[in-house]
Parts: structure tokens; sequence; C-alpha cells
């Protein structure tokens, strides 16, 4: 059944995936400028874009609605495909897809893979996950930055009810972006970097299943991103993350921005997803059997499976509102035979198990880093993995507590209430595992550590104040106002954004053999910390005080509160700049290395060396105990990382002859 | 690459990098249409002056030209201004004067029909005062409402007698509503905007000029 | 966890103390005096007030949860201090912690306990949920749960961007932009709007309810006291969402009369001109619509949107 079970030797040598033929010609010399790369894909967005909204302005040019409202959605939608198309061109994705198809020898990703060690690896489209996973990483922080320094634009503008920094237009365009920005590009903040690096080092893999689709799930989300703030040259889009129809059928060229790149986005979530469940079922390094898969792995294959089993709603929404804001196909009017309440529920429907999308890595990341820093295994590994399926499960069927005024079916309100309460059942486990691994344990409080500390604290408050929306009489109140904001702001700013900056800390030195200032570290933490609760606890305050979600202008009373979160947002925002300092300062000046296992973890990725070789294991590793086991006396190691040869055949082969199924 | 490479790399960066951002600021967060200032008021009154448009010259509005649009009379040169901002000093009489250069469309509430808020409940058409008007039926037919919903002013602009679409139009096919009211004493933004669905092509009329500053919503400045 | 697994003498010699006691008889106070704040102090001052039958169930909702969640948060952080104190690395002991792999006694007391709660939670809100007729909710155009007794007052709230209107079916059907209710009255809310999603949110009466073109959403509350009321737009409606607010009154029902009537002679004018009462809003059901058309040369109230059949032309 899989495919890298056995150790190298035993294999017949053969292709490497997404390699060349062992008998193909070397690819030919070019100069670098005619290697596909960041340059040649820009190229080909450009030209591509020119050439759908040359296709638009033929197609639509003259009807009516188009002369009338002076805007060509047409235009601007095929624009923004065939850019992402010719993107895509440009470095080459389609490149080996035509030489197959056509029947010449497949080089130009093996030319990408080889001819460029160094830096400039990092602009292409490289097939190594390890590549693929440093371009998600800096590109995920450039992302959250830019949804950052939105989010400081919208405190300043909150600063004063009655004066304003920016005009109406401007705030909803700026809420708009920041909270599309960090919805849908978070989404892999952490399976984008640290999974796609990490996952095979740590189920004793050489790679992961999918090459291709793994740099095609990165690529896509700069064309999502630079889509996405394009929106802002038009005005912006007036409807928030969430796009209600028909608002968002109604407003002008943004949305086309928002729906295209949001599209975009869910495509490259269903790739990641898809990869890694495949990775994580059949990579596993022999002895990696489910009862050993390190908890972070689990969290990361439940997530797959909400962004593979949900992601493609989402896309499908996406294309119904651009086809009625085009072609006037009236999903979403009334008036027509469509519904606005087909919008809510497409949308909601990814929508809640995107919100478990954020939080479920957070949890993984987590419970990976505290029985390395307690020294003692995990307490409760199974109620953690089942914890974990549970809440995946679950999160299927809550949509409708977005919708509990909405007037939607009010006799399914209980049932709702209900499998929302539910599922604060296995996200519970989450702390029970965290103080079941406390208990007698050695803490060591390191920079990770912290992280992970702050983490369960921020979940802790987002998580019950989430019960209170989950009950329909408090929700009632508390329903689109801050209080909302807040809480999952908790959750996701305080969870995810707590998680990847704890497992930053302490995967870094694995991902690039560099070690993050430590003292650094520590003052990042602790005024994030302070700060990032300082900003958000009074919010919950503001919004049962009664300020709606989305507001430029608030009731006079409430400015002193308004201006408290906006000053420490300020210091909040100061605190993540401390971050960038640091990750700048660490990984470009100072470069102190750090090459072997520095916090002592018995994690497989843990046993090869900093950055990790090519092909990550020199044999595939032979699993012999699973990754807690800490203080256990006379544990085996964790991997035998030079099995004999034949050892696994062998076994196999005993199996066979008694019968078991391999 | 040696230290001294790698810093330079990264001045260039961070410089690129924030020279963006304020760039992106300047550009599309803090730019937007100019405000007319009327705050010098003559005895206790200002007049405001403004025409409706069906659309306008590209010259003058090259962002969109094909949007119903407002202009305002700047008082200090006396041209046309695009634009839907203006600033007036606070308890104080200001007489508007709308010129209608654009065609009718009915009102999506009837409601908006009436004239509410102004200095004696009523607004002049041509002339004739007026009080409700059906917009669906006539004997008048409106085009826009001039609405700032906090001070609870609504007024219904009758349609001109002829379309035009090269604003601002300069020539005497036009309408004529005048109405007046007091400003508040607190000063600050009052936003304004007009309840007929005229953004055309737009679903249910209400995007476009509706949501866009310059064209059929704006602010009123309130100074002390 | 809190397992009493008694004083077992550590490797030192000296007694192993009763971790979980200790951690019980720290946390106990703290939870008990949360709630006994929760309760006296700060629950009468709970939002949204308890100027309404459905913000007193609301506000109770809220103060029974935090009554609920207090504890067990207050267990958790006290668990957690408890932990980062007694349980911290000390300098020089390499050691690694008891490799305790799980324990199914606590896992299932937790799973059990946690359990509880959230059940009885969902029993609860849905007894708030019923009783109160749906708790100030939107309930859709087919309410489940409807206030006993008598025909309530009726008010039409029409959301349009980006201004609410009220009508009042049962005096003659005349529309206004301020809102007004009478004491002691049951209400029916019927939410609907011209365009796009707002919501109704009158802050004070605790009633929160989506207002989606071409449907009918009810909501019902019964003002128990006299004062003003706050309602504001809590969708995202586009340009002046923030800006949609209107401060409603509740008076006497002998002042709602007199408003009434004063009401109803004003706006007779208006009133004429309006199209005929039904429970959602369709202005394009005037009956003299297509003179507009035929004189103007439009294509409608909605903007052309979807082309000369929509409106539907007359």
């Amino acid at each position: 059944m899989a495919i890298d079970m056995q150790p190298e030797s035993d294999r017949q040598p053969g292709r490497e995936p997404g390699g060349r033929e062992p008998d193909a010609p070397p690819p030919p010399a070019r100069p670098w400028w005619r290697r596909p790369a960041v340059h040649t894909a820009l190229a080909g967005a450009v030209i591509g874009y020119l050439l759908g909204h040359l296709l638009g302005n033929v197609i639509a040019g003259q009807y009516s609605q188009v002369v009338n409202s002076g805007q060509n959605d047409y235009a601007i939608v095929l624009g923004y495909v065939l850019g992402t198309l010719g993107w895509l061109a440009g470095l080459g994705v389609f490149s080996d897809l035509l030489r197959q198809m056509t029947g010449r020898p497949v080089h130009a990703t093996e030319e990408a893979r080889d001819a460029s060690a160094g830096l400039a690896r990092y602009f292409r489209y490289s097939l190594d996950h390890k590549v693929v996973g440093l371009q998600y990483l800096v590109g995920m922080i450039g992302f959250f930055l830019t949804g950052g320094l939105l989010a400081m634009a919208i405190r300043t503008e909150l600063l004063s009810p009655s004066y304003h920094v920016f005009s109406s237009a401007t705030y909803t365009a700026i809420v708009g972006e920041h909270g599309t920005m960090m919805m849908m590009m978070m989404s892999s903040l952490i399976l984008g970097p640290l999974g796609n690096y990490l996952l095979p080092l740590m189920i004793g893999s050489k790679r992961m299943a999918f090459p291709r689709i793994e740099a095609l799930s990165f690529w896509l989300t700069p064309a999502a991103y630079i889509v996405l703030l394009s929106g802002l040259m038009f005005g912006g889009f007036p409807f928030g993350w969430t796009g209600y129809a028909p608002l968002s059928v109604q407003a002008t060229q943004g949305a086309d921005a928002y729906a295209v790149a949001f599209g975009i986005m869910g495509i490259s979530l269903i790739l990641l997803g898809f990869n890694i469940i495949v990775t994580v079922i059949c990579y596993r390094a022999p002895g990696m059997h489910w009862g050993r898969l390190p908890i972070f792995v689990w969290a990361m294959l439940t997530t797959s499976f909400l962004m593979v089993l949900a992601a493609p709603v989402l896309v499908g929404a996406m294309y119904m509102l651009i086809t009625d804001r085009t072609v006037q196909t009236a999903f979403f009017t009334d008036d027509l035979g469509g519904s606005s309440y087909l919008w809510e529920n497409l949308f909601w429907f990814f929508g809640h198990p995107e919100v478990y999308i954020l939080a479920l890595p957070g949890f993984g990341v987590v419970s990976e880093i505290l029985p390395v820093f307690c020294r003692k295994p995990l307490f409760g590994y199974k109620v953690a993995a089942a914890g974990m399926v549970g809440v995946t499960l679950l999160s299927f069927f809550v949509w409708q507590h977005h919708l509990f005024d909405s007037g939607i079916n009010p006799d399914m309100r209980p049932v709702f209430m209900l499998t929302t309460e539910l599922i604060s059942i296995p996200t519970g486990f989450i702390f029970l595992v965290a103080m079941g691994t406390f208990w007698k344990a050695k803490i060591r409080f390191t920079v990770p550590m912290l992280f992970a500390l702050g983490f369960y604290f921020n979940f802790l408050i987002g998580g019950i104040s989430g019960v209170y929306l989950s009950d329909v009489p408090a929700d009632t109140t508390e329903h689109g106002t801050f209080f909302v904001m807040a809480h999952f702001h908790y959750t996701i700013m305080g969870g995810l954004i707590f998680a990847f900056m704890a497992g930053l800390y302490y995967w870094l030195p694995k991902m690039m053999g560099i070690r993050l200032n430590q003292t650094l570290g520590k003052i990042h933490f602790w005024t994030m910390f302070v700060f990032f609760n300082a900003t958000f606890l009074p919010l919950f305050a503001v919004g049962m005080a009664g300020q709606p979600r989305r507001v430029y202008t608030y009731a006079r009373s409430l400015e002193t509160l308004n201006d408290w979160v906006s000053i420490s947002s300020f210091l909040l925002g100061v605190s993540i700049l401390i971050f960038v300092f640091n990750f700048v300062y660490s990984t470009v000046i100072a470069r102190v290395h750090e090459e072997g296992n520095p916090w002592n973890s018995r994690g497989l990725e843990w046993q090869v060396s900093s950055p990790p070789p090519p092909g990550n294991f020199a044999r595939v590793p032979v699993v012999l105990s699973g990754p807690y086991e800490y203080g256990v006396k006379d544990a085996p190691p964790v991997a035998d990382l030079d099995p004999p040869l034949g050892v696994i055949s062998n076994a196999y082969a005993a199996a066979a002859a008694e019968g078991a199924e391999v | 690459m040696s230290l001294a490479a790698r810093v330079t790399t990264l001045i260039v960066a961070v410089l690129a990098v924030v020279g963006g951002v304020i760039f992106v600021v300047a550009h599309y967060l803090l730019g937007g249409p100019p405000t007319v200032d009327f705050a010098a008021a003559t005895s206790g009154q200002v007049n405001v002056t403004m025409q409706t448009d069906a659309s306008s010259d590209p010259a003058t509005v090259p962002d969109h030209p094909t949007w119903v649009s407002y202009f305002i009379k700047s008082p200090a040169s006396g041209s046309w201004v695009h634009t839907t901002l203006f600033q007036v000093p606070a308890h104080t009489r200001v007489n508007v004067t709308i010129l209608g250069y654009d065609g009718s469309t009915p009102v999506r509430n009837q409601v908006w029909g009436q004239v509410s808020g102004t200095t004696g409940g009523v607004a002049d058409y041509g002339g004739k005062p007026v009080k409700t008007v059906n917009g669906w039926n006539g004997p008048y037919l409106i085009q826009h409402t001039f609405a700032i919903p906090s001070l609870n002013l609504s007024v219904p602009v009758e349609a001109g007698p002829a379309t035009c679409t090269t604003g601002p139009c300069t020539n005497n096919q036009h309408s004529t509503t005048t109405f007046s009211f007091m400003t508040p004493a607190q000063p600050g933004a009052y936003r304004w905007q007009c309840f007929v669905p005229c953004g055309l092509s737009y679903l249910d009329g209400n995007g476009g000029p509706m949501q866009t500053f310059g064209y059929m919503t704006g602010n009123m400045q309130v100074v002390s | 966890m809190p397992a009493a697994d008694g004083t077992v003498a550590d490797g030192a010699g000296r007694p192993e103390p009763n971790h979980g006691l200790r951690i019980f008889l720290l946390w106990l106070p703290v939870a008990l005096v949360a709630d006994l704040l929760i309760w006296f102090v700060w629950g009468p001052h709970l939002p949204p007030g308890a100027m309404s039958t459905s913000a007193a169930t609301q506000q109770s909702a809220i103060k029974i949860m935090s009554v609920m969640a207090a504890p067990v948060m207050a267990l958790v952080l006290v668990y957690g201090a408890y932990a980062l104190v007694v349980w911290r690395h000390r300098e020089g002991d390499d050691e690694d912690g008891p490799p305790i792999h799980g324990n199914t006694r606590v896992s299932v007391t937790w799973i059990g306990v946690t359990s509880v709660i959230v059940l009885s939670l969902a029993v609860f809100g849905t007894v708030e949920l019923a009783g109160p007729a749906g708790a100030g909710a939107g309930e859709g155009n087919t309410p489940i749960w409807r206030p006993s007794g008598g025909t309530p007052l009726q008010v039409q709230v029409i959301g349009q961007q980006w201004r609410w209107t009220y009508r009042y079916p049962q005096f003659g059907g005349f529309e206004t932009t301020s809102l007004m209710l009478p004491v002691g009255e049951n209400v029916q809310f019927n939410i609907t709007s011209l365009d796009v999603i707002h919501s109704f949110w009158a802050y004070q009466l605790g009633v929160k309810a989506d207002a989606n073109p071409d449907i009918n959403n009810v909501a019902y509350t019964k003002p128990e006291h006299t004062g003003q009321v706050q309602v504001r737009c809590a969708e995202l409606c586009g340009l002046w969402h923030a800006d949609m607010t209107t401060v409603g009154q509740v008076v006497s029902l002998s002042a709602f009369n007199a408003w009434t009537a004063t009401a109803r002679t004003q706006l007779a004018a208006l009133t004429k001109e309006l199209p005929p009462y039904t429970l959602t809003y369709d202005p394009n059901a005037v009956a003299q619509l297509g003179k507009v058309f035929q004189k103007a040369g439009l294509s409608g109230a909605g903007g052309g949107f979807y082309g000369s059949q929509y409106p539907v032309q007359p």
C-alpha cells in the first residue's frame, strides 16, 4: 500500500517523483532570467490580466448593464482568472504537464530544483517540501503583517466617534480587507509552513505525497493575496469577510476581487489538505502506526479533512456570487427565485469548519510542545486525538448558530444550540490533556512554552465566551456585536497566532538551523500577551454595551473604552514589530546556528540534523516507540535511523506468513 | 552572502515595504473628494447651491463619468466642484438650492416622498411649496432625495425637464428645488444620502454612486 | 488533575503533599466568591437590562451562564497557576517527570462533568427560548413560540439602505421614521428589508432579528418599563451601516394612543400614497408604476440590474 515504506536500497532504481527520467538528457543550461521564477510569473500574470480584461470588454463591453454602471465585472473577473493562470504558467506549473502530453522528457521542475541552490530556489516552483515550507512561512508572515496593518488602521479610525481619519467608505473597505485577509490567508498559517515542512519529518517520510500539488497550493496564495488587495484600487468591498448577499451582489468592482481571491484561496486549501491527508495515510514510516502519530500530525490530519470537505462549498459559493454579479444568475435575489438565505447557509457551512481550520492546528502545536517542556508523556494521548476527531465531525453540524436571528427555521434552534454546546466537550479535552500533562511535571519556561501557556489562557477565555454565543437568548444580545469580534479574536489571534509563535520559536532551529533570540523572544511574548489581553478583553464589554461590529462611529459613552483598546492595539502592533525584528535579526544578521536537538525532544523530526539533509533521512527510518516517552525507564529510542537492509521486507514476510494483512 | 550584503539587502527590502505602505495609505486610504467650505456665514445664513446630473463629462469626472452625481458650487470661486462634502457653521440656517438636471426615478419607499425636517416643513418646487410628493404618479416627479437622517431632514428633489449627461451643466433646462434647514449645535460629520434607487444597473439601484463619496452621498461637516 | 492519590513519599523522603486537596481548597473560595459576586453584584446590572421580557430573559441567561462558567474558569486558572508554581523546573534537576500516560478515571470524570454541564446548558437554553416567546430573536415568518393572550401590537420594521421605518398596520397602516411602543403590551415586530440584509436591534428591548428582503421575520417582546430604546443595525449593510440608528420610545398606553391618533391624522396624505400593507414590502406593487415608466422611459425602481423584465413591468 504505502509507497515509501521500504528503505531506499530495497527499491528498484527509477525516476524520482517529479524528477526526470534517469536516461533523459540533462536540461539545457539557461541564463537565470530565462528560467521560470517569480519574475516570469509576474510577467505571465500581467499578460494574463490584460488578455482577460480585453476578452471581457469584447464580450460584455456593450451590455447595457456594463454601460450604465460604468463597470465591467466580466473584464475584471476574466482578468483575475487569466492573470492567475498566467502567473502559474509563468512559474512553470504547466511546463511538465505540457511536456508529458507532447511526449518530451520532463525536466523543467527538475531544473528548478537542481540548478538553483541558495536563495534563488525560494523564488521558484520548487518541489522540495522544505523549500515550500519556508516559502509558506515567509508568505504567511507577510500576509499576517498586512492584515495587522489594516487592523491598526481600523483602530486608528475608532479612536474617536466624531473625528474621522478615514471616511466610512474607506473604513468599511479596510474592515473587509482585514477580515478577509486574516480569515482566508491565515487558514494555512500553520499547515502551510509547519505542516509542509515538518509532516514528512515527523512521520519518517522523504517527501510529501504530491510535490506538485504542494507547490501549487503555495503559489496560489500570493495570487490570492494580490487579487484581494487589488480590490482597494476599486474602492474595496463594503461587506466584511462574510460577503452577505445581496450586498455583495450590489457592491462595486471590489467585490470581484473578494470573490476571486477567496475562491483561489479555497482551491489552495483543498490542495493543501488533500496532500496532507494522503501523506499521513500513505507515507508513514514503518512502525509509525496510528497510536504513535505525533499529536500535531493528528491535528493536521483532522484540519485537512475540514479543508477538503468545507472549502469546496466556499469555492462553489464564490462562483455563484461571481455569476450573480456578471451573468445575473440571481442565486441570491429573492424576487427572482433566489434566496439571501442561500448565501448565508453556503457561507457558514464553510465558515464554521473554517474557524476550526484555524483552531485545530493550534491545539496540535501546543499539545506537541507541552510534553517536551513538561518532560512528561502527553496525558491522555487518545483523548487528545479523539477530541480533534470529535471537533472535526461536530463542526459540520453547527453552522446555523451564526443565523440564530436570521429567521431561518426557528424550531431547529434547540438542535443547533445543542450541537454547538456539544462541541465544547471535545474542545475541553485539549484542556484535560494539558492539565493532566502539568500534573507533577517539570515545567521549563522556554519561549515556545510561554507561548503555549499563553495559548491555553487565551483559548480558555475564547472558548468560554463561545458558550455564551451558543445560547440563543444570550446570543440575541451578543450577535453581531464586538462581543463576537472579541470572542473570535481570542480563539484566532489568542489561539492560532500564539500557537504559531510557539511553533515558530520551537521549530525554527529545525527549519533553518538558526535559533531565534530568546531574550527578544521573551520580551515579544510578554508584550504580546499583555497587550493582546488589554486589547481584546475590554471589547467583550464594548459589545455587551451595544456596539455593533464594523462601525466607523459609535456611541460617545464608549469612547474611553475604545480609546483604551486602540492604544493597547498599537502597543500590540509594537510587540509584533519586536517579533519581526527578532525574526529578521536572528535569521539575517546574527544567524546563531543550532544544529542539534536544542529542546532535547523525542520528536522524530529532531533526530536528524538541522536543517535536514535533502531527502530528510538517509534511509527510511523504522519507528520504535512513541514520541512522548519522557521519563519512561528503558524507553527505546524513537526510531532506528539506519535500519539493517531487508529488515522491513523480512518483517512483512513474517507477518504475511502469520496471515496478518499488510 | 556576507554580512554586509545581507544587511544591504535587508535595508533595501525594509525601505521598499515602508515605501509601499506609505504609498497605499496616501493613495487609497486618505484620498477622496475635496470639501467645499461654507463656514463663513453671512448674517447667520449660508446659501448652498448644488446640481444633480444623470452623467458627467469624463474630463471633469474621470473615475465614473456614467454615474449619476451631485456637484456643489464653490462660494469662493463660483465654479462647480465634483464633491459631496461640504462644511457649514453650527446652528446656522442653510438655504439649499438644488438644480435638477436628471430624469425621474420613483422612490423605493414612498415615505421619502414626504418633506420633513425643513424650515416650515415644506420645499419649494420652482416657487410652489410642496409637502408630500407622489414620486410614482405626479403631478410632480422626483429624481433624488436629499436626506440627512440624523436631523430627520428628507427632501424629494424634483425631476428636471430634460436629462443632462455632461455634468456639470450650465443650461437652464433644469428644475429648481429650494428649502432651508437649521444646522445642529453639535459639531461633527452628518451623513447625507439619497433614498431614490438611482444607481442604475446596480442591484436594487443602491450600489455604485449611492455608496460612493462624491456622487450621491456625502458628509455635511458642521463646525463650531 | 485533582485525583486524590494520597501522600506518596518521593525519593528524598519528604512526604508528597496532597496536590488534589490543595488545589481544591484554593479553588473553592475563588469559585464561591466569583459566583456570589456575579449573582448579587454584577448580575442585576448585566446587559441588556430588564426593560422588556425578552431583555430580562437574556440578562438572566447571561447571568446564569456566568455563574456556571466562573467555577470552570477558576478551576483551570487555579490549577494552571498551582502547576506553574509547584511543578516548575528547578535548577540542577535533569530528571524527567513521572511517566503518566493517562488516567481513565480522571478522563471519564472530566468528560462526564463537562457533558452534564453542557447538556444542562442546552436544556436551560431551550427553556429560556421557548418560555418568553423566542427570547426576542427573529423567528422567521412562521414563529413557533408566541406570547399568550390577545392580539399583540403589530409593528412592521422596514430596513432600507440606510434607515429604519416603522409601519403600524393596526392604526391605518401609517409609516413613520420614529418607533413608539406602549408599556405592558405584547409587541410583534414584523421585520423586513427593501434591499440588502439588515438586522434590527432594539438594544434595551433585547430584540434582534435580521431584515431580509422579501422575508417577514417575526420577533416578540413585551416592554415592561418606559424609556428610550436604542435601535441599531447589527448586520453590515453597506456604507452607512454605523449610522443606521434610531432612538425609540416606550411610553404609557395612553400616551401611545394619543401619539397614534396624531400620527394617523398628520400622515394621512402620505398613507394614501403607500402601497397596501403586506408582510413583505414590495415597492413595485404600486399601481401607478407603469405611468412613471412610460413617462420617464425607465427600467424601474430596482436600478435595472436584472434588465427590463425586473422588476415586473405592468
